[in-house]
């Protein structure tokens, strides 16, 4: 079965569609890169994907593990394991990082009748994967993304997703406000959660994620469309000639 | 000069409250005198409403009506009762001074082994022996709010905590106000706390009722006397029945170098008001008044408070917000005056509200009056709902709707929280809210 199937969606926000019959499917261990130019449905696709609301689904379905999607709330889809790394994680005064994340992880699990981590394996785990990801330990003691840089921010993201272990990662444009160092570090992160039974979807707007991140497949959006679908080498080949050919196309 | 009359009906009804009362109030002489003229303002004035600008917000004719008769002293039921009701209140580690429907409690509460100097006495025993400068103390609120006024002409007991110069205390102190009678009627207390130069002292005062009680009236007030380079941290927690009324005032005054950390959380009660003028009369004083509201169904809780720095070099900061749903409305008025002479005041004052219902009701009103020219004085308040940005990305990692509310509620209050310096007590705080919190579902 594939892991997600998202079968002719049409999306309209306020009396507008914004996508048009999209459809996209993917397999346990794929990498999936979705690429567009700017305000060609990319974010709208991983937000109808996470539950974000104000998104009216006029048509077509999403599958998750073949479960209609579109009728969990964002919560149970995210204890069914899907992740979104936010392109611009909000910041939460007053909510330490280190409480949020427990508290997300035992909601998660409750929500799949599982058990709550204990306080001092949650701990452990905790600091191991945020050690590999540079992450401080005065960071986690700080609110929610507060004051963190944006390489921070992805970083948090990332740890999150670590954490979690979710079974679909959508990383909507990760790259951006990214140095080459924090991008670098950001992508060592995520190569790291690849895995036969993970998915990743690797939404971006420029190629140069792609060269680490290196996806199976890469999707070119237009219009609200996917309008040309290859393997990595065609994120090369957009590099080279720019989108405007798939302007027409869609 | 003429004097108006402006008697109510409630005025009228209630014009021989204190003649009934009266074999009930302890004091006579000068005390039974004071008490007939607060009497007698109050029957001037009548119940505070909308017209008195103090009152803006909370119309006592509209939401009280009137003035319930005393309550019966408490009878052995009636302490067992209240006895049940405190163990479910009860702080580890503080020494409980308890009134049981306005009347002190020796069986209930913790009098012997008192620290060195460490003084409690009852405010019957007070008024009773009669010693003017405590008197006069005791007198001090202002008659000119017909509350106070009637608070005291009618208040029957309380605690009268005195603490000498340099005293070291290791308890905190706490006064817990228990209501259990079954027939709604009025309780009219007042305590004093004088804390000595050089001292620190903790006080905590609770409000709750036993199970079952229901219209019950608190009136209730306070009078604290902070000496120099001493420090209170006082918490007042509201916890009544949720048909109650608690009116309370406050009078405090500080020293020089003195520090006054106090911080007021509301989630229970039906309409309260907490009104507290705060005197900075010492230089180099410091005062921190913080407080939290969580309203739901028709809960009013009004918070209004003065502080007026007379002298040069004090600090003042209040935060304060609410989180009001259903038809709640929550009031909040800051008044800050700066005296001429009080040169380098720094005062801030910060009130926020989250409102979680389109019928939920938050007013602030920050007031300043500015007299010296040397000084920093700030103020702000916000009202508005929960982001839905943030709801939405606590959601997206796995918590319902209602853990993603409380988490950013508690997010929201906790920065007001933080301010209580005693662990125990903020923890108190905390918990407070998360009951809050969980009584939503």
């Amino acid at each position: 079965m594939s892991l997600l199937e998202v079968k002719n969606l049409q999306v309209r926000v306020e009396e507008r569609e914004i996508l048009h019959g999209l459809s996209l499917t993917v397999n346990p261990g794929e990498v999936h890169a979705i690429m567009g130019p700017n305000g060609s449905g990319k974010s709208t696709l991983s937000h109808v994907i996470a539950g974000k609301p104000g998104y009216d689904v006029t048509g077509g379905e999403i599958l998750f593990k073949g479960e209609d999607l579109l009728e969990m709330s964002p919560d149970q889809r995210s204890a069914k394991g899907v992740f979104l790394a936010f392109q611009y994680p909000v910041e939460i005064p007053g909510v330490a990082t280190m409480t949020f994340l427990r508290t997300a992880l035992n909601a998660q699990r409750k929500a799949r009748g599982e058990s709550e981590f204990s306080t001092p394996d949650f701990l452990k785990k905790v600091r191991s994967v945020a050690a590999s990801l540079n992450i401080p330990q005065d960071m986690l003691r700080r609110g929610v993304n507060v004051g963190f840089s944006g390489g921070e921010k992805k970083r948090n993201e990332i740890l999150q997703m670590a954490l979690f272990e979710p079974s679909l990662c959508i990383l909507d444009e990760m790259d951006s406000g990214l140095d080459i160092d924090a991008l670098r570090v950001a992508a060592d992160g995520v190569n790291a959660l690849r895995s036969p039974e993970r998915a990743m979807v690797v939404i971006t707007h420029y190629q140069r994620l792609l060269n680490y991140i290196v996806p199976d497949f890469v999707h070119v959006m237009s219009k609200g469309r996917v309008v040309k679908s290859g393997g990595k080498e065609l994120a090369l080949e957009l590099e080279a000639s720019g989108y405007a050919q798939f302007e027409d196309a869609a | 000069m003429n004097v108006v009359l402006a008697k109510t009906e409630t005025a009228h009804a209630q014009s021989d409250m204190l003649a009934v009362a009266r074999d009930r109030l302890p004091g006579a002489g000068k005390v039974a005198d004071t008490r007939r003229q607060a009497f007698e303002a109050y029957a001037r004035l009548g119940l505070p409403y909308r017209r008195i600008e103090d009152w803006k917000y909370t119309d006592l004719r509209v939401l009280m009506r009137e003035v319930l008769p005393l309550a019966a002293a408490p009878d052995a039921a009636a302490m067992k009762r209240a006895a049940t009701a405190l163990k479910l209140h009860a702080i580890a580690g503080v020494r409980p001074l308890v009134l049981v429907d306005g009347v002190f409690a020796p069986t209930l509460s913790e009098t012997a082994g008192l620290e060195k100097g460490l003084g409690i006495r009852t405010l019957r025993e007070a008024l009773e022996a009669g010693d003017a400068a405590l008197l006069a103390q005791l007198f001090s609120p202002d008659s000119s709010d017909a509350m106070v006024a009637l608070n005291s002409a009618m208040m029957t007991d309380g605690v009268v905590i005195e603490i000498a110069d340099g005293a070291v205390l290791e308890q905190p102190l706490h006064i817990v106000h228990i209501a259990s009678g079954m027939i709604p009627a009025a309780m009219f207390t007042r305590s004093l706390i004088r804390v000595g130069k050089h001292t620190t002292a903790t006080l905590v005062e609770s409000y709750i009722g036993a199970e079952g009680t229901k219209a019950y009236q608190v009136h209730d007030s306070l009078v604290v006397a902070i000496g120099d380079g001493a420090r209170l941290d006082h918490v007042r927690l509201i916890e009544d029945s949720r048909e109650a009324f608690n009116i309370s005032s406050a009078v405090v005054t500080l020293g020089a170098n003195a520090h006054f950390n106090t911080f007021g959380m509301n989630t229970g009660s039906l309409v309260s008001r907490y009104q507290a003028v705060i005197a900075v009369a010492g230089e180099g004083s410091r005062v921190e008044t913080n407080g939290v509201n969580l309203l739901n169904g028709r809960q009013h809780a009004d918070t209004t408070l003065f502080l007026d720095h007379a002298v040069p070099n004090c600090s003042s900061r209040e935060i304060f917000r609410a989180v009001v749903d259903d038809r709640g409305h929550s009031v909040f008025q800051g008044r800050i005056i700066v005296r001429p002479k009080a040169q380098k005041t720094d005062a801030r004052m910060m009130t926020r509200a989250l409102l979680l219902s389109d019928e939920a009701e938050a007013d602030n009103k920050p007031e300043l009056e500015i007299f010296a020219d040397d000084v920093t004085c700030g103020h702000g308040a916000t009202a508005g709902a929960l982001d839905d940005s943030l709801l939405f990305y606590l959601r997206a990692r796995g918590l319902s709707e209602k853990e993603a509310q409380a988490l950013l509620i508690q997010a929201f209050v906790g920065e007001a929280i933080e301010q209580i310096a005693n662990d125990a007590l903020r923890e108190l705080a905390v918990l407070a809210a998360q009951r809050w919190l969980a009584a939503r579902g």
